[in-house]
């Protein structure tokens, strides 16, 4: 007999409570604290701010923490809590050439000032399992530090720049203001300031394989890394109540500076050009499929043929948010029977028709 | 729609040392509801024209209403008693899980009652009962361009509404009746909006279009990912696309609703074994136990009664 679907609200309820229990796990081992994640999660951590575009890093841990872990989840969590934050105006931009660096490589220089400097990278490490870490049973040795002044890291783009063999930096008119896309309407085409930023919390698996796919020929960019840097920049704001600028603090980014090639033409003289990628923390693999994905977006400007998706703004834009992604792709689980029903209704009334109109011709070409 | 007042309702707990902010009445800061508002009025303004709003990231997954729960926030106030469906039931999980959103950033009343509601959000039904003056029915959108499975480029669907260039659609539909013999669209049925802009009237099926014309009722649409709201106001025309040999037509269900007896209601069809048991019923719940205690009785409740009393 038919029972109706009541209790909705009972069942949400009970849902909820199983994955309070499943988040928590074994109730005689110790809960993971905020700080045991940004210590040793680092990395997750740094992608959920970057991702939800909200650097903090106690609130990106705490939703590490209660989203068990899922990435996605975790930046949904944050943005949530993001955009109720009230704006007080946009940080005077960063000044990334007197980054404390802490990493920072160069594929186009042997060496150059600042030099070499690797850094806290899994680059070169063997990736063999580790078994001291099931029980942390080695002693960790301290860093080896280096002392004396450090020298000052120029930017790779600036020695090229020096020579006018790459194109200068984008200029963008004196009264423009920074757009914000989580706070206006978004319309294509874009300007690359918005573009950067739809790229920069964009999913780092989408970017990655967009990139990707530049590499293997659709949508040659022929890059080079010019540049990777990842360390501390200060932040500052500007108060016009006070005419000054105060400092609020700094946090760790990574800067990827891409160099691509461009043969010129008739109008402009051989230049190569450039493709960027900023993230909050840590992150070189995002860092450097967005600068190739955002050389790809301006496939346009250099007045080349958009022929690969990587090229395609609406498309790339469109898609690159998770959290848009991750809500639409799984919004197929609510319920759609209304809709299912008038399909239903739809091709059983087709199939009807269809069934004499069969039985028709069989009995046709029987006669012939 | 009552006036919206600004006091924190919530506060939710703090994370370490961070205090997390208060949440203000409907979740959403009144800059953003003044945001919302002004889209909302445009698109009043410009009968079934999508406006682009910045949409908000919401506490809910984008797909799951957050363009409808927007709108609702944008305009409810601490008087309006709020109705949220899905598929036509207040029961459903996403709906259960709305109205409790509501309840309890707004602590607003909530009924199942669709005459008594002031604000009714919806998803994929309208309600069988009929809409009247002052009452605003808040549609949650997937994808609000009727032209998009047309042509996937936002620029050029933009294009095609300013030039009213609906030529696509209609060969679309043609192209129905070429190859089915008949429109095979069964729901999202595209309708014009005032003689001018081509709408998508969400996930609907098609046999409630027809309510759509010259309601009574506001009708508002929110489209939380695609960033689009646009509206229906009271006493606009709203005309399904067709063709004069192919004339629109809504689904025709040949057997009255089992628990209630309703007919010309759009219904569930509900299995019941595995031997190809069926039974209809209301998809619109709250339409359905009106009728049932107001003592009307079908096929199926008759003979469970029955069953019961004996």
């Amino acid at each position: 007999m038919y029972v109706a679907v009541k209790g909705g609200e009972k069942a949400i309820a009970n849902a909820h409570r199983l994955l309070a229990d499943r988040r928590r796990g074994d109730r005689s081992l110790p809960g993971l604290t905020i700080a045991q994640l940004i210590g040793q999660l680092g990395l997750a951590v740094d992608r959920v701010m970057a991702e939800a575009s909200l650097y903090d890093q106690s609130l990106a841990a705490l939703a590490l923490k209660q989203a068990r872990g899922d990435m996605i989840e975790a930046i949904f969590l944050l943005r949530a809590y993001r955009t109720t934050l009230p704006r007080f105006g946009a940080s005077v931009p960063l000044e990334t050439g007197r980054m404390q660096v802490e990493r920072r490589v160069s594929a186009t220089y042997k060496d150059l000032p600042g030099g070499q400097l690797l850094g806290p990278t899994f680059d070169y490490t063997h990736r063999l399992l580790d078994p001291d870490l099931l029980n942390e049973t080695a002693e960790v040795e301290e860093p080896a530090r280096r002392d004396g002044e450090a020298e000052a890291v120029m930017r790779v783009s600036d020695i090229l720049d020096r020579e006018g063999l790459i194109e200068p930096d984008g200029e963008m008119p004196e009264d423009h203001v920074p757009g914000d896309l989580t706070r206006e309407p978004m319309e294509f085409p874009m300007p690359r300031d918005l573009r950067l930023q739809a790229l920069a919390r964009g999913d780092e698996g989408f970017l990655l394989a967009l990139g990707y796919s530049t590499q293997r020929g659709y949508g040659r960019t022929h890059p080079f890394v010019g540049e990777i840097r990842m360390g501390l920049v200060e932040v500052e704001f500007e108060v016009p109540e006070l005419g000054l600028t105060l400092s609020l603090g700094e946090i760790r980014i990574t800067e990827c500076q891409m160099v691509n090639q461009f043969k010129g033409s008739a109008k402009a003289p051989p230049q190569f050009t450039r493709g960027y990628g900023l993230v909050f923390g840590q992150s070189e693999r995002k860092a450097m499929s967005m600068s190739l994905v955002d050389r790809a977006l301006r496939t346009g400007e250099f007045g080349e043929d958009v022929v690969a998706p990587a090229q395609d703004e609406e498309f790339v834009i469109s898609h690159c948010d998770n959290v848009q992604a991750t809500g639409f792709v799984e919004h197929l689980k609510l319920p759609h029977y209304v809709d299912f029903q008038a399909e239903l209704d739809l091709v059983r009334r087709m199939r009807a028709r269809h069934k004499p109109a069969e039985e028709t011709t069989e009995h046709e070409e029987a006669a012939e | 729609m009552s006036a919206p007042h600004t006091e924190p309702v919530t506060a939710p707990e703090s994370a370490g040392e961070a205090e997390l902010a208060a949440y203000n009445f409907a979740y959403l800061d009144e800059q953003t509801k003044r945001m919302i508002r002004r889209a909302i009025l445009k698109a009043i303004a410009i009968p079934g024209y999508q406006v682009p709003f910045a949409s908000r990231e919401m506490p809910m997954p984008y797909g799951w209403g957050t363009g409808g729960v927007q709108v609702t926030a944008a305009i409810i106030g601490p008087e309006d008693v709020l109705k949220v469906i899905d598929q036509g039931a207040d029961d459903t999980t996403n709906a259960v899980s709305i109205r409790a959103f509501f309840q309890k950033v707004a602590a607003v009343r909530a009924t199942t009652h669709t005459a008594d509601a002031t604000i009714i959000q919806t998803r994929h039904r309208i309600p069988e009962h009929t809409l009247k003056e002052g009452q605003v029915l808040v549609y949650q959108v997937p994808i609000p361009e009727p032209l998009r499975f047309l042509e996937p480029r936002e620029t050029e669907t933009r294009k095609m509404h300013a030039l009213e260039e609906y030529g696509l659609m209609h060969v679309k539909l043609y192209e129905d009746i070429a190859r089915h013999g008949r429109i095979a669209t069964t729901y999202a049925y595209p309708v014009k909006v005032h003689g001018r802009y081509v709408m998508d009237p969400s996930p609907t099926p098609k046999f409630d279009n027809p309510k759509m014309h010259r309601s009574e009722a506001l009708q508002l649409f929110g489209a939380g990912r695609e960033k689009r709201i646009y509206a229906v106001p009271p006493h606009t025309d709203v005309v399904s696309l067709d063709f004069e040999d192919h004339p629109f037509e809504v689904q025709q269900f040949d057997r009255p609703c089992a628990l209630c007896g309703a007919t010309h209601v759009y219904l569930d069809e509900v299995v019941l074994d595995d031997r190809g048991g069926r039974m209809f019923v209301c998809s619109d719940t709250d339409y359905c136990e009106t009728r049932q205690a107001e003592g009307h009785v079908g096929e199926m409740l008759a003979t469970s009664e029955r069953e019961a009393a004996e």
